[in-house]
């Protein structure tokens, strides 16, 4: 057998972990947002900022947000970014891409997710993006429902309009 | 937050995987493609003459560079076991089995593996086993397919 092979120089030893993942209170009732093409988002009763997702409690004071939900725009303000370009197995979207912190209009607290219709040397800080969404009748309770955002061509926000918020 | 707001938590599979590879030196290296292209178990014999398996690069105690490949096995000693009675889909064997220390014939350290004898009472300390070898050898440690009391 095998002269041809070369001597064994690397393993592969691969990690492998099944969960069911239970979504919980407060992101259930995102994710059923999301089903209705809406982002939901709650509001911190102590400073009144809005989390989107919320994960049920302020971070910043340990109290629970709502009990009302809030819903956002699925427009807003790209405050930070990352280009992937090296590529890793169970990535749905083929590098390089850009890696998008989003602040919803509406919203204290920001979303990843990806960028598309851009090319990567116009990605910057400030830029005005919107959810791209599947037809209405692929919605599922997921946000694969958003396939990616995009620019929405309006005039970059004003760094002042969300440095609070990096 | 009233009891009326609860909702049914949505639940979903959430599979978290690491494709990790790993260089596995000139020693190990050996001791691989041996398995794979010979069926060959080999150890490494320290200065002491004693010889551990699996082998290390290294002497444990004087941190002396080793790297004479000896044959050891393929039959062996149960030095220690637990059992696995509900075995996880990417684990050795299909079926409940032991996972066991195997004192290999000319080693002097245990080797780490599987032991498919079917039923928690046919596995006991000192219990002599023999390797049974894959089929298909790729230069893993599964090249090894488990272990069997011997005959
Ligand atoms: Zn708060």
């Amino acid at each position: 057998m095998a002269d041809e092979k070369g001597p064994v120089e690397i393993v592969q030893t691969p990690v492998e972990l099944d969960y069911t993942y239970t979504a919980g209170q407060a992101a259930t009732r995102f994710l059923k947002g999301v089903e209705q093409g809406k982002f939901l988002g709650q509001r911190c009763p102590v400073d009144g900022l809005v989390y989107v997702a919320s994960r049920g409690s302020s971070p910043k004071h340990g109290v629970p947000t709502g009990p009302d939900t809030v819903e956002v725009s699925d427009k807003g303000t790209l405050i930070s970014f990352s280009i992937v370009r090296i590529p890793s197995a169970n990535l749905s979207v083929e590098p390089p891409f850009a890696a998008i912190s989003v602040l919803l209009d509406g919203a204290d607290s920001h979303l990843m997710h990806v960028l598309d219709e851009c090319p990567l040397e116009e990605v910057r800080m400030g830029m005005r993006v919107e959810a791209v969404w599947l037809p209405k009748d692929q919605w599922t309770a997921s946000m694969q429902n958003v396939t990616h955002f995009r620019p929405t061509g309006e005039p970059d926000a004003p760094f002042d309009s969300y440095k609070d918020h990096l | 937050m009233s009891e009326a707001q609860l909702v049914e938590a949505l639940t979903a599979p959430h599979k978290l995987q690491y494709t990790y590879k790993r260089s596995v030196g000139p020693v190990m290296g050996r001791f691989f493609t041996a398995l794979r292209d010979e069926g060959k178990i080999l150890g490494v014999r320290r200065e002491d003459g004693s010889v551990m398996c699996p082998p290390k690069e290294y002497d444990p105690d004087t941190a002396a560079a080793i790297s004479e490949m000896v044959e050891v096995g393929p039959g062996g000693e149960v030095v220690s076991w637990a059992w696995v009675s509900e075995p996880r889909a990417k684990q050795p064997c299909d079926r409940p089995f032991a996972y066991a220390l195997i004192k290999l014939d000319g080693a002097d350290t245990p080797l780490l593996h599987a032991i498919d004898c079917g039923r928690e009472d046919a596995i006991r300390t000192g219990m002599r086993v023999t390797a049974k070898l894959a089929d298909e050898r790729v230069g893993h440690i599964t090249d090894i397919r488990c272990f069997e009391p011997e005959a």
